[in-house]
């Protein structure tokens, strides 16, 4: 009983393990997102609307498969022809021919001509199988692609073969225990024009390429994995020079590890502010302020430290371009050219509006992948326009990639009035490790700069407003005027200055005036007291001399009443 | 596709000369399936009665000689491809409908035009 139930145990973990085999695609994304790849053996439909990038993903797939994972690959192609294939993938820098030449890979273009078919009676597509099959052993295939099969339905009337047989196809290439992808197009109210979703029902991966608000993203979907869980939220990816890389980004990953390093801000003063002097390494800094309050220059010096450590940064810009930012740096004392020359920062320059959100940020993960840097600039922010939703979303994920890779990003915001935050600066806030409010403060007809650490997590921090200037060597801190008026800047802040030096001035002055005033008044009344005291004195001795007096008087008259009595008694 | 490799059977041949309007014609099956023996016996019956004394026809058997598959782009079995005279015809199927073979070989249109 016991070892029958270890038996079955062992079965169902061997077919488990069966299941679990995959094939890795050699996309970067794809085969983290389904965990390994496509299903070893099994059929994939890879569908999608036109020029959505099936053929190019299926290419991939077979050219990275012979180039990478050493499997060799058949395409049997019902749409182009071999040579217009080579042309296409020429452009992201394979050489398909050589693959060919080297027997890694088998091109098959089947061309069906309705025009020159007659039909007449039964058939089935055995043709098609000895072909592949043929194709398949010729070099050992482990991986094919039928690229747009579907094309059959248009080349042959009876669809009820059609469908039996592709039926037999995919049931057959499950026995050769090749690994496909069967590529369809996207049809009304079913993800294939012609049903075939119906017998390849193990993996199928939707791509998509949606246009909104006049930018386009592609994105890709799994829609099922049938034995493998798989990340099913849609993401985006690229097809450019690189090659095909889907950016597989979970938000949900707040395990990263943290480091108590600090990193200067570039600005001495800055760091003075800060608690630990300087931002942790790997934190989110937002510097967001107003137009032409400095939020690049911040930026920028922040870079210039870094890469004057030796530290790698890439440097997002979406408003200006490199040299504009190189050149307007060097008039605030900061060689930014120094550092690319040494190749220890990149720019990487964009208009917002060329992609999509997704786009952007699929883009900067390859980059941040490709370059490894410690530090990255993303420069604005606010460039991004669109529903707030997508923009947190999208900076979520930008902020986690870089803390999951203990890259310190910094962030500026152009904020579009005063108190106002913008769209992207709320939505982004939380995100935040470190803020750096910079503001504009305007009055007595000239325009002065102050900043602010809005919050720094982690760190107690200089809750004071600062003034600051760009000056032709850096950014540099002034002590700012904080008064019951608010807080003076600039020549208000020196005028004002003046103004308490003088008051204090006096202060003291009166101060002195009232001490010497006391002083006055106690020697007048210690003068006082004196002679009171002095008239005191001679009242007393007046008044003593007057008790004698009269005393002496007393005794006189006693004796002299004594006298007169004896005189009186003599007589009588 | 050289004449080495070619494992096919040459089931009838007029003339080793290329007659001027003659058909060349190909049949492509795949083992001896009831498809395909049904396709050589119509084919047959059809070329002796229509194209009597100017056709050629080869059975390529992609069992044996699944390289010629591609060639001549064979999706389904069976196929008959007419070589010559040009434009090249196909027709697919155990050809079993007489009246559509016909038309696919533009024998139907020729034999009208004819009459």
């Amino acid at each position: 009983m016991a070892a029958k139930r270890k038996n079955t145990d062992a079965t169902a973990s061997a077919t488990r393990l069966e299941a679990l085999r995959k094939t890795p695609t050699g996309i970067k994304g794809l085969d983290a997102l389904t965990l390994g790849g496509l299903p070893t053996g099994r059929p994939t439909l890879l569908c999608g609307a036109a020029g959505c990038g099936k053929t190019l993903f299926a290419m991939t797939f077979l050219i990275n498969g012979s180039t990478e994972f050493g499997e060799p690959g058949v395409l049997m192609s019902f749409e182009e022809r071999a040579r217009d294939l080579e042309t296409n993938v020429a452009s992201l820098g394979y050489d398909v021919a050589d693959l060919v030449q080297r027997k890694q890979l088998v091109i098959d273009h089947v061309y069906i001509e309705r025009a020159e078919i007659e039909e007449s009676g039964e058939y089935d597509l055995e043709g098609l199988f000895v072909r592949l099959g043929h194709a398949i052993d010729s070099i050992g295939a482990k991986r094919v692609v039928l690229d747009t099969i579907e094309a059959l339905f248009s080349g042959l009337d009876d669809s009820a073969i059609l469908r039996a047989e592709l039926r037999r196809l995919f049931a057959w290439l499950k026995d050769k225990g090749v690994t496909a992808i069967i590529t369809g197009e996207r049809g009304d109210g079913q993800l294939t024009r012609y049903g075939i979703e119906e017998y390849v029902s193990d993996c199928v991966i939707l791509l998509d390429n949606r246009v909104e608000e006049q930018v386009t993203t592609r994105r890709l979907r799994v829609v099922k994995y049938r034995g493998s869980s798989h990340g099913t939220n849609e993401y985006p990816f690229l097809i450019d020079e690189h090659g095909i890389s889907v950016l597989p980004i979970t938000s949900a990953e707040l395990g990263h590890s943290v480091s108590q390093e600090a990193v200067p801000t570039g600005v001495s003063d800055l760091d003075d502010m800060l608690g630990i002097h300087g931002f942790f390494r790997g934190s989110s800094i937002l510097v967001s302020g107003l137009a032409g309050t400095g939020k690049s220059t911040f930026a920028s010096s922040f870079v210039n430290a870094a890469c004057g450590r030796g530290e790698r940064c890439l440097y997002f810009a979406f408003e200006e371009s490199p040299d504009q930012i190189v050149r307007n740096m060097t008039s605030v004392g900061m060689n930014l050219s120094q550092h690319v020359e040494r190749g220890l920062l990149e720019f990487q320059a964009a208009r917002p509006s060329l992609y999509g959100f997704e786009m952007h940020l699929a883009r900067m993960n390859r980059d941040i992948e490709e370059f490894a840097p410690q530090v990255i600039v993303v420069d604005p922010i606010s460039a991004f326009r669109g529903p707030s939703f997508e923009i947190h979303s999208t900076l979520v994920r930008l902020a986690d990639i870089c803390k999951s890779k203990g890259i310190t990003a910094l962030f500026t915001s152009l904020s579009t009035s005063g108190e106002q935050m913008t769209e992207s600066e709320r939505s982004v806030s939380s995100l935040m490790d470190t803020w750096i409010s910079l503001k504009d403060m305007e009055a007595n007809g000239e325009r002065n700069r102050v900043l602010y650490l809005l919050k720094s997590r982690g760190m107690n921090h200089s809750k004071q407003l600062r003034e600051y200037q760009l000056t032709n060597h850096g950014i540099h801190m002034v002590d700012a005027y904080v008064g019951p008026d608010g807080v003076l800047t600039g020549t208000a802040r020196i005028a004002q200055e003046a103004r308490e030096r003088e008051a204090s001035l006096s202060r003291k002055q009166a101060t002195e005036r009232r001490r010497r005033e006391v002083a006055r008044k106690r020697t007048a009344v210690e003068r006082q007291i004196a002679e009171l005291r002095a008239s005191l004195e001679t009242e007393e001795t007046e008044v003593e001399t007057l008790i004698e007096q009269e005393e002496t008087r007393e005794l006189s008259i006693g004796s002299e009443r004594s006298e007169m009595a004896s005189i009186r008694g003599l007589r009588s | 596709m050289s004449e080495k490799n070619r494992n096919h059977e040459i089931l009838e041949k007029v003339s080793d000369e290329p007659v001027a309007d003659g058909f060349d014609l190909r049949l492509y099956v795949a083992g001896q399936t009831p498809k395909s023996l049904a396709a050589i016996s119509n084919l047959k019956k059809l070329c002796e009665t229509h194209l009597a004394g100017r056709y050629t026809i080869e059975v390529i058997d992609l069992l044996v000689t699944p390289q010629l598959a591609a060639g001549d782009q064979i999706v389904a079995l069976p196929t008959l491809v007419r070589r010559l005279p040009e434009p090249l015809k196909r027709v697919i199927g155990d050809l079993s409908n007489t009246e559509r073979v016909l038309v696919g070989l533009d024998i139907r249109s020729k034999t009208g035009s004819r009459t």
